[in-house]
């Protein structure tokens, strides 16, 4: 609406990339406060919706030889089992639940956020912060459970020589307190950058000469979007196990 | 401070943009993400939606799904061994046809050389019984010749004897039969 009036204003190009980014009240207009029903709220739901279907509906029959939607959810959990099995070790298989739901959640709510006229949730740092908080969280009170004061051997580097053992540890220190601010960022830079520029992209169709053009760069970064919102789950669930993987075993 | 940095971010990002930086309430050019009055709600439902996917990932889908790999497993592994034990079956059962076949070949060559043994013994005792039979008969003939033989020598003295007497008597005179037998016989003899 906002950019409907812009545009009458103005009659020439309106960009409004960011504007797709906006938490509004689903009813009514007031202010977003904690447990207002908002846009985010409706595609968060969905997200969860979408991981039920996949993964509880899409196996309910429980078939030895699976259905298409049965073999989605088994090529997930096989695809994470192995993921998690693969970088964290058999220690590591306990906590493939906690990994499969970050990654069920993520994947499917990139994929959610590229429907046309969607939210993309994974966009914000609310929910990227949060995300990757947890992991750090958890990932450091682990260490420090499974592995006593040694955990804090990981900054430790025993195979450099003494002399350059503090610095490497203030190195190791500081990389390993910028993990959380990364991690987030990754995730949410990606999914909000490749929104933005097909908003920009779709901005410069409101021009008939360029808009064939535009069209088909809307059309590429959507094809290269696809791949980014997979790739970015995958890179955040797998980061995931690469700390659990410090956490379980700080020496490597 | 939430509030200030949305504001100012909000204003530069306007200004880069190129577009009016007012009413920031409707249509924020600034990054809504960083307007921190909305985290609150998003973290919130964030972390509801994050805690029925677990529940629902961890007490449902997973078990399910580990439960029909598990068995499915199970499945490929029992039907390769249920295979593996057909084509051993199998492979038995050939070799069993093929022992039957190796013993009824015997058998029959052996079946076929006793048969062949048992004509041959029996045409030698044919054969011999036959030679035997032949011998006889031979014998039997050569005595009944040698019979006729000497019946018919006795038949020609006694006729000798009579053809004798007869021309004795003939020629006039009286033969003494003793005589006349004595003289064909010393006739005969000599």
């Amino acid at each position: 609406m906002a950019t409907e009036a812009n545009g009458a204003e103005t009659g020439g190009l309106v960009f409004h990339p960011m504007d797709q980014f906006i938490v509004r009240p689903l009813f009514g207009d007031g202010p977003v406060g904690m447990f207002t029903l908002t846009n985010a709220t409706l595609w968060l739901a969905l997200t969860v919706l979408a991981v039920i279907a996949i993964m509880v509906l899409g196996t309910s029959r429980r078939a030895i030889i699976p259905s298409r939607s049965q073999s989605v959810g088994e090529l997930a959990y096989g695809f994470v089992y192995k993921m998690v099995e693969d970088v964290t070790g058999k220690d590591g298989v306990k906590y493939f639940p906690y990994i499969m739901s970050l990654f069920m959640f993520v994947v499917l709510a990139n994929f959610l956020g590229l429907i046309p006229m969607s939210f993309a949730t994974t966009s914000h740092f609310a929910v990227t912060v949060v995300l990757a908080l947890a992991v750090f969280l958890a990932v450091t009170i682990l260490g420090f459970v499974n592995n006593g004061v040694s955990f804090l051997g990981m900054f430790w580097v025993t195979s450099a020589p003494l002399a350059l053992r503090p610095v490497l540890a203030i190195i190791e220190l500081i990389s390993y307190f910028v993990r959380p601010v990364s991690h987030s960022i990754r995730l949410a830079g990606n999914i909000m950058a490749g929104h933005a520029v097909i908003k920009v992209f779709a901005g410069f169709a409101a021009l008939a000469v360029v808009s064939p053009i535009s069209i088909l760069a809307i059309t590429a970064m959507y094809g290269l979007e696809v791949l980014v919102a997979f790739i970015q789950a995958y890179v955040f669930t797998i980061l995931t196990c690469v700390y659990l993987k410090d956490a379980l075993s700080p020496h490597h | 401070m939430a509030t200030e940095t949305h504001s100012a971010t909000g204003n530069g990002m306007a200004d880069v943009m190129g577009v009016d930086g007012h009413d920031m309430a409707t249509s924020s050019t600034g990054m809504p993400q960083l307007d921190f009055s909305t985290w609150a709600n998003q973290i919130f439902w964030l972390l509801v939606a994050l805690i029925v996917i677990y529940l629902v990932l961890s007490r449902v889908a997973l078990p399910r799904i580990a439960a029909v790999l598990a068995e499915r497993q199970g499945t490929i592994s029992n039907d390769i061994a249920r295979a593996e034990d057909l084509k051993r079956q199998a492979s038995e059962a050939e070799a069993a046809y093929e022992q039957a076949l190796k013993d009824a070949r015997a058998e029959a060559q052996a079946i076929s050389q006793n048969t062949r043994d048992e004509i041959k013994t029996q045409v030698t005792k044919a054969t011999q019984e036959a030679d035997a039979r032949i011998a006889e008969k031979t014998a039997e003939a050569e005595s009944a010749v040698a019979a006729i033989r000497a019946s018919a020598m006795e038949n020609v003295e006694a006729v000798a004897k009579d053809t004798a007497e007869a021309l004795v008597a003939a020629l006039g005179g009286s033969a003494d039969t003793a005589v006349i037998s004595d003289a064909v016989d010393n006739r005969m003899k000599g």
